[in-house]
This record gives C-alpha cells, sequence and structure tokens, in this order.
C-alpha cells in the first residue's frame, strides 16, 4: 500500500516544484466539414469543434481536482485548415473567415489556444495552401487564441525553399499588423520542418490527417522536479545523474498518462499519446536552463551545453516512453527563450546567442522557439534562419521548427513583454551578413540521402 | 475498491484529528488506515478512505476538506489513490 513518504514525495512536486499537466488537447478532423460555400463551411466547423469539445474544459477541472494535479491548459488542435478550406476559399481573405470561426468556437468552449490554422507544404504548395499562408498576418492579428503553423520540409521530401522563401516575409509581416502588441503575433507562429501529426503544444499542434476523428493527447511537464532531483545528486557521476533523470522522467509521464486515460475515458474519446516534453515556463523553478546549470554549467550557453541537453533529452525519453503505452508528439526538452527564465538571464549575460541555441536544437525538441530579435532584421535573413534549421531536422530525422519574433520599433538591448505564459524576452542580435541571393534563388532543395551517415 | 487518500501538514494544535474524522464519519467516508508524524512541531498526516459510500463525489469532499483545512489552519487535501500508484508503483 502506499506510505506516507510516497505521498508527500508526490504533493512536494506539485507544490513546490511545480509539477504539472501542461495541456489536454483534443484533436479534432474537420475533414468532414469540407463545402463549397463558404459560409455553411464555417457554420460546419463552428458546429462540430462547440460540440465534441463543449465538456472538454469542465472535465479537464474535474481530472485536476479530484488528483490533485494542475492541468494548466486544455487545448484544441484541428486538422490543417489549407486542406479543409481548399474548394471554399479563393482568396485569404475568405481564409481569414475560418480563423475568425476557429477563434469563436475556441472562446465559446473556453480554451484558451487553438491550433491548425496551418498548411503542410513540405515540397509544395497547392493554391490553397499558398492563399492560407498569404492569410496568416490578418488571421492572427484579428484573432487572439488561433495559432498557426506550416511545414516546409521533411527528411523524405527535402526543403520547400519557396515556402521557406515566403515565410520570412509572413513572419515579418505578421510582425508589423501586431506591432501595437510587440509583435505578438509571431508568438502564435511556428515554422517546422518534420512537423508530428499529433503534437499537443502551442503554437504548433494541428490534427494530422493520419489521425482519428477525434483524439486526446496530454503533454507533461516537470523542470523543477528534474531540477530538484539533481539537487540531491550533485558531484555523482553520470551514471547517477542520468538514472535521476530518467527515474524523475518516469514518474512525472505515469502522472500524464493517468491523466489522458481519464480524459478518454470521460469524454468518449480515444486516447492518442502522452507527449513527453519537458515544458517550462517563466515561474522561478520551472527552467530547463536551470537543469542544465544543476548539472554543472556555470551558465546554459557554456561549452558543455549541447552535450548536458542531450544527456536530459534522452534520458527523458528513456525514463518517458516505459511511463506511458503511446508516446508521440514532440517528446523532449522544449528550449523557449522567453518562457525559461534560465534562458532568459543567460541572454542578458550575453553567455547564449541564437548560433548556441542553434547548435543546441540539434538534440533536442525542438527548435529556435520564442527569440525576439530586432524588428529591421530583413525577412530574407528570418528565411535563412528558418532554413538553417529546417536543414537541421531534414539531416537528423527530427523536428525542428521556429518560432521568432522580430519586434517591430525595437532593436537590440531592448526587451519585449508578452505575458503569461509567453513570457518576456531580451532582443538578441542576428548575423547582420546577408543571404538574400541564396534565399532568392526559389525551386527546391532536394530529399538528402539515407546512406553513408557522416 | 476505490481508495481515496487525505493528507493533512499544517502546525500542530489540538483537535485536528478529531475535527477530520467527524467529517468523514458524517459523510459516510470509512477510514482504513491512518499514519501520523510530528515534524519539528509540524503536524502530517496521511488517511486512506473508502469514500464509496459517500454521498458526496471526491470534487466536493476535495472542497469541504479544503474549507475545513482553512479553519483549523492547516492544509488537507483529498485526492484518489491512483495518482500515487501510478507514479510510485510500475
Amino acid at each position: 500500500m502506499i506510505n506516507i513518504y510516497e505521498v508527500n514525495e508526490t504533493n512536494k512536486m506539485v507544490e513546490q516544484e511545480n509539477l504539472d499537466v501542461r495541456t489536454i488537447t483534443m484533436g479534432i478532423s474537420l475533414l468532414d466539414c469540407c463545402d463549397e460555400n463558404l459560409e455553411k463551411l464555417n457554420e460546419k466547423i463552428y458546429e462540430k469543434i462547440t460540440r465534441l469539445a463543449k465538456n472538454l474544459v469542465s472535465t479537464g477541472e474535474a481530472i485536476s481536482k479530484e488528483f490533485g494535479i494542475p492541468i494548466v491548459n486544455k487545448r484544441i488542435s484541428v486538422t490543417p485548415i489549407a486542406l479543409v478550406g481548399g474548394s471554399a476559399c479563393h482568396s485569404p481573405e475568405d481564409f481569414v473567415t475560418i480563423a475568425q470561426t476557429l477563434d469563436r468556437a475556441a472562446k465559446t468552449v473556453g480554451v484558451n489556444f487553438l491550433g491548425g490554422y496551418s498548411a503542410l507544404v513540405s515540397k509544395g504548395m497547392t493554391q490553397a495552401d499558398r492563399n492560407l499562408i498569404l492569410s496568416i498576418p490578418k488571421a492572427l492579428a484579428t484573432t487572439e487564441r488561433v495559432c498557426s503553423s506550416v511545414n516546409v520540409g521533411s527528411t523524405k521530401t527535402g526543403l520547400d525553399m519557396d515556402a521557406i522563401k515566403l515565410m520570412g516575409e509572413i513572419v515579418k509581416q505578421t510582425a508589423e499588423e501586431t506591432k501595437e502588441q510587440d509583435s505578438l503575433g509571431c508568438a502564435k507562429l511556428v515554422v517546422f520542418c518534420n512537423a508530428p501529426d499529433d503534437n499537443p503544444f502551442m503554437a504548433g499542434a494541428f490534427h494530422g490527417v493520419t489521425e482519428a476523428d477525434v483524439i486526446i493527447n496530454v503533454g507533461v511537464s516537470g523542470p523543477g522536479v528534474v531540477k530538484t532531483a539533481l539537487e540531491q545528486v550533485r558531484g555523482e557521476n553520470f551514471e547517477v545523474l542520468c538514472e535521476t533523470v530518467k527515474r524523475t522522467a518516469f514518474k512525472v509521464t505515469r502522472v500524464g498518462q493517468l491523466v489522458a486515460q481519464e480524459a478518454s475515458a470521460r469524454l468518449g474519446v480515444p486516447f492518442g499519446i502522452v507527449d513527453l516534453s519537458l515544458a517550462p515556463t517563466p515561474a522561478v523553478g520551472d527552467s530547463v536552463a536551470e537543469i542544465l546549470e544543476e548539472m554543472g554549467l556555470e551558465s546554459v550557453g557554456a561549452p558543455g551545453t549541447t552535450a548536458a541537453l542531450a544527456l536530459l533529452n534522452d534520458q527523458v525519453k528513456k525514463g518517458g516512453v516505459m511511463a506511458s503505452s503511446y508516446v508521440g508528439g514532440l517528446s523532449g526538452a522544449f528550449i523557449p527563450v522567453s518562457e525559461d527564465q534560465g534562458m532568459i538571464d543567460a541572454v542578458v549575460r550575453n553567455a547564449l546567442t541564437i548560433e548556441k541555441l542553434e547548435a543546441m536544437t540539434c538534440v533536442c525538441s525542438v527548435g529556435l522557439d520564442m527569440i525576439a530579435i530586432p524588428g529591421d532584421t530583413p525577412a530574407s535573413t528570418i528565411s535563412g534562419i528558418i532554413a538553417d534549421e529546417a536543414a537541421i531536422g531534414m539531416i537528423n530525422q527530427k523536428t525542428t521548427a521556429v518560432r521568432l519574433i522580430p519586434v517591430i520599433g525595437k532593436g537590440v538591448g531592448e526587451t519585449v513583454e508578452f505575458g503569461g505564459l509567453l513570457g518576456y524576452a531580451p532582443i538578441m542580435p542576428v548575423n547582420p551578413f546577408s543571404c538574400e541571393a541564396f534565399v532568392n534563388r526559389g525551386g527546391r532543395i532536394p530529399a538528402p540521402i539515407h546512406s553513408f551517415k557522416n | 475498491m476505490q481508495k481515496t487518500i487525505i493528507t493533512v501538514v499544517g502546525k500542530d494544535t489540538v483537535g485536528i484529528i478529531a475535527k477530520v474524522c467527524t467529517y468523514l464519519a458524517e459523510n459516510q467516508v470509512n477510514i482504513l488506515d491512518i499514519s501520523q508524524t510530528i515534524v519539528q512541531e509540524y503536524f502530517n498526516m496521511m488517511m486512506i478512505v473508502d469514500a464509496n459510500n459517500s454521498a458526496k463525489a471526491t470534487g466536493e469532499l476535495a472542497d469541504d476538506l479544503d474549507a475545513l483545512g482553512q479553519e483549523i489552519g492547516v492544509k488537507i487535501r483529498c485526492q484518489r489513490e491512483e495518482i500515487f500508484e501510478k507514479m510510485h508503483r510500475i
């Protein structure tokens, strides 16, 4: 039987170490809503989301209370809208009406974000894909809870450089459209390579076409729990360090598995996956950077950071996989800058640069995340950064992503405040040399060879 | 049988167990096991209870006990056992 020490350990994780279930995300397929008539399409989308997700928030709250574990977010992901709106939307403006419908549905059911205003263009763009991408700045500026993502490459198809060029411009326009709010729109826009179909985390969540009609995906968290566990093994060797991370990840993930099964049973919706990601928040003691520093780095960004992160990411997976029957999504450690106090501190003390962050993304999920850059960064430079990151994903057969915020009207040395879970960020310098001629070539980078791995 | 775990943590004072047990008896909650320690004047108790015959759902019991805890000046949590079972047992 459970003893008092075990009970106290669990409750201490919740009360003092920020253990929580980060999100219950309901994935909803909108493929059966397709219609040539835009008005009808919007009606069907609103009806389906509000019908299926009606009890999502209340169920999440009930589970949270009964088990005594915070469930921070309840969210929805939908089929990439470029596919759903293809026959009804003939212009970017038509797509914006769908974004507004999604926003309205999200508000009705009470979820704080809805993802899937997306296009999958890893090899090429249809007219619908292009229209959706062109509508993103307006869509994100006129909605509050809609999140957008575009998949511009994959290991199987290579990189769609036309889409990457376009996305550099779209990120800039989105920043411009939302400049009154420190370019907040860009915090809701992710550019992916190898995007997963079952990711529960925003802003990149969408419900892939390979998925069932409705599913429940759960994202766990718990950087604070891992950090506290590591405090107990200071100075021990790597074997002890790795075992400790693994054990802790197991415990954290078990909570996610329990919540996922419970939510699935109560909502009558099949359980999809648990995403093992260590997701930081700006709260003190909820930082991935602090875990790396606890391992023995003076500051995140110091030599050794990539190795420490690789170790962390791998051990989290090893512990987590055993704790859950189905693992999916992004599953790794997130390294967003603005959402992690330790990362912010490292940037402020000049220990961490975009280039080091890029190296770190080679060994963890997901990518260059929530990084504020000067508002006057050229679109082609943003495209170049996206291309670099996508190339890492393509070659290494992993998911990578870019969520950059060019803050209009601000430059290096200034700070931008997004509020809530999105946190705040010092604006980081970007390499000033141009890649315009490279980005402007047009076309595709072919799929990589899967042999001669060096 | 679905079990529920009640934990009480706070500064030790007269009648904590009495008040919690009275509430549980009034709500047809059966106590299966109690363990209790005092660490540096801090009262620390865990009860394993059977709340299946109670008219109240776990969520309501949790709310009531939380309010009772605030009255006595201690923190009372009421959680379904599975969260601990899942985390600490394979």
